[in-house]
């Protein structure tokens, strides 16, 4: 049992690369000559490429490559155009959205102007991002669920950086583009609003985040677990069930009293995960829009709980008239 | 019936680690086995001790309940049952239970003749927890320091002790778990969707295959890393989550007492940027 616990590939099988099923006509050429790449060959398939460009994914490219480097431009300014200070506070740096007093007009570019170009371009750039996700299913025969998922992510972006600021009159709601940035907005949003995590629909989404990365684990593992049975040609497990289905269902009937199917689990899989930012987005689209106070909120609705007092009394200072 | 239709032939003696046939036995669909018996015991007791915290607590109010740890003032020692000695006896229950399902889990792998992965994987969200109850408030000197086991109060613990930071999204072990958690999510959604996609390519359409899948990843983003390698990934992605996020907390205290946006102040200084 020792020697074999799937965690890498020992023997890898090389031969002539191939470019995968056959596309239907009209469709471009794949671009790309496939290599092997052995490390890689150790944890997954080995094979790189070829890739499938389309005028969908040249066009999201454009546009995706447009946007970055206007955040990096706009970056580079902020620093007096200094190459050796754009490394250093990469982190810091950031393309700001309009300042409140613009409201939704269109201000100046070097006054969020960018920003709102960058926005449109980088949505333009994953809105064709998902057609290609979309069409590339649809022309190998396949269902469309992974597009479908990519949706449910689009959501919470436009979410956080167009409808929100909309509902709120102002695009300096909106999320800056930059590392640092973009989480001091997340602290500012849950303390403007008294605490994100009294937003019941926030706390779903974080049941969903934490309940993919424990399916995950759980699948993962039954996976490698039942290896030997060749329990990763789910496929056919599906079609035709076999004694590693049987064994990775019992495990978990055994362990929890119930268990998913091979085909179920991927079910749960996909709601779980697209369930977190479908519960993210309502809850960052109620925040100040219609609801301004989530703590205070739950204090109407019952679900803070109380502590002892444990320190002094202590006064507001606002209320003593210091000002 | 408890069983499944094919679940007679798998259900054989042997595979125990304690023992041996003395509870080498189902109930319903549970397989029992000496940690079967452990685990009982300690979720049992547990969560008699947390009914009984919340009937000496202010409130039946489910969102409200909390048991606390106790104050800082106890240190390391036993506290009183009302001032957190529930709350001790709950989390060495906890322990022992979470301890026990791994090892059942163990038994039940080794019934099946499976990998130990789904035990193994369990022990990092084990640790996880260890971690924010025992590792850090020993290290920091007081049992205070651990979570309280209440609904709302645990989310308060968060947002106070990220708070006694300034900043905590600026933790970097916090920033390598939140990536993750998010990458993992999406790793997720990609592989339930892909074999979703080939399974049920529509009405009419005859199931697809893993070639399929494959040419699907290659020509959507140049690289598809396959039946097995996914799964291998996910599990990767999920422990590394977990792996990191006992990381940001456990430094946070014993190993750092600023405000962690000051932490990348060493990057900032560096000899390299000059004047």
């Amino acid at each position: 049992m020792a020697e074999y616990q799937n965690l890498f590939t020992a023997v890898q099988a090389t031969g002539p690369l191939g470019d995968g099923v056959p596309l239907p006509k009209g469709d471009w050429r794949r671009s790309g000559k496939p290599f092997l790449w052995h490390l890689i060959g150790r944890i997954g398939n080995a094979q790189i490429g070829p890739v499938y460009l389309g005028g969908l994914g040249v066009a999201s490219l454009v546009f995706g490559t447009l946007a970055f480097n206007i955040i990096g431009f706009n970056m580079l300014a902020s620093v007096d155009w200094s190459p050796l200070r754009l490394v250093q506070q990469l982190f810091w740096l950031a393309l700001e959205p309009p300042a409140p007093e613009y409201g939704l007009s269109i201000p100046p570019l070097a006054q969020g102007g960018w920003w709102i170009i960058t926005g449109f371009l980088l949505t333009l750039s994953i809105m064709l991002w998902w057609a290609r996700t979309y069409r590339r299913a649809r022309q190998l025969g396949l269902g469309t669920h992974v597009a479908w998922a990519f949706a449910a992510a689009i959501w919470l972006y436009l979410v956080c950086g167009f409808f929100r600021p909309l509902l709120m009159g102002s695009w300096s709601e909106a999320v800056p583009f930059g590392i640092f940035p973009h989480l001091d907005w997340v602290s500012a949003l849950s303390l403007r609003h008294g605490n994100l995590f009294y937003n019941p629909f926030h706390a779903l989404s974080i049941v969903f985040l934490y309940g993919s990365v424990l399916l995950f684990a759980m699948h993962g593992a039954t996976i490698l677990a039942v290896g030997r049975y060749g329990g990763e040609r789910e496929i056919e497990q599906i079609v035709d069930r076999g004694t590693a289905s049987e064994r990775a269902a019992l495990f978990w009937r055994w362990t929890m009293g119930f268990n998913a199917t091979m085909e179920s689990i991927h079910r749960w899989a996909w709601w779980f995960a697209v369930l977190c930012p479908l519960t993210g987005g309502i809850g960052i689209l109620l925040t100040g829009t219609v609801v301004d106070n989530w703590y205070l909120w739950s204090m109407k609705h019952g679900v803070v709980p109380s502590y002892p007092q444990v320190f002094p009394i202590s006064v507001d200072p606002a209320l003593l008239g210091a000002k | 019936m408890a069983m499944l239709s094919f679940e007679r032939k798998y259900r054989v003696r042997g595979g125990t680690l304690v023992g041996g046939d003395l509870f080498d036995f189902w109930v319903g669909p549970f397989y029992v086995g000496f940690f079967g018996i452990t685990t009982a015991f300690f979720s049992l007791l547990g969560t008699t001790m947390i009914i009984w915290g919340a009937a000496m607590g202010p409130t039946w109010n489910l969102w409200q309940i909390s048991i606390a740890p106790p104050d800082l003032s106890y240190g390391l020692a036993m506290a009183p049952l009302m001032e957190g000695g529930l709350w001790q006896i709950i989390t060495v229950c906890a322990i022992g239970a979470f301890s026990s399902w791994a090892l059942r889990e163990v038994e039940i792998c080794r019934k099946l003749g499976m990998g130990y992965h789904v035990p193994v994987a369990f022990s990092f969200a084990i640790l996880g927890y260890v971690t924010l109850q025992v590792i850090r408030p020993v290290l920091l000197g007081a049992w205070g320091h651990a979570f309280p086991y209440g609904i709302y109060s645990h989310l308060d613990w968060v947002s106070n002790v990220a708070y006694q930071y300034l900043h905590f999204h600026y933790n970097p072990w916090h920033m390598i778990a939140a990536s993750l958690f998010f990458a993992t999510t999406l790793a997720l959604s990609m592989h339930g969707g892909l074999v979703l996609s080939s399974t049920n390519p529509g009405k009419g359409l005859a199931v697809k295959t893993p070639e399929h899948e494959d040419t699907f990843f290659r020509d959507f983003i140049g690289y598809s890393v396959g039946t097995l390698g996914i799964h291998r990934l996910g599990l990767f992605l999920a422990l590394a989550s977990v792996w990191f996020a006992a990381m940001c907390i456990v430094v946070s205290g014993p190993f750092w007492t600023r405000g962690w946006p000051e932490w990348w102040g060493w990057w900032l200084n560096l000899p390299i940027w000059g004047h």
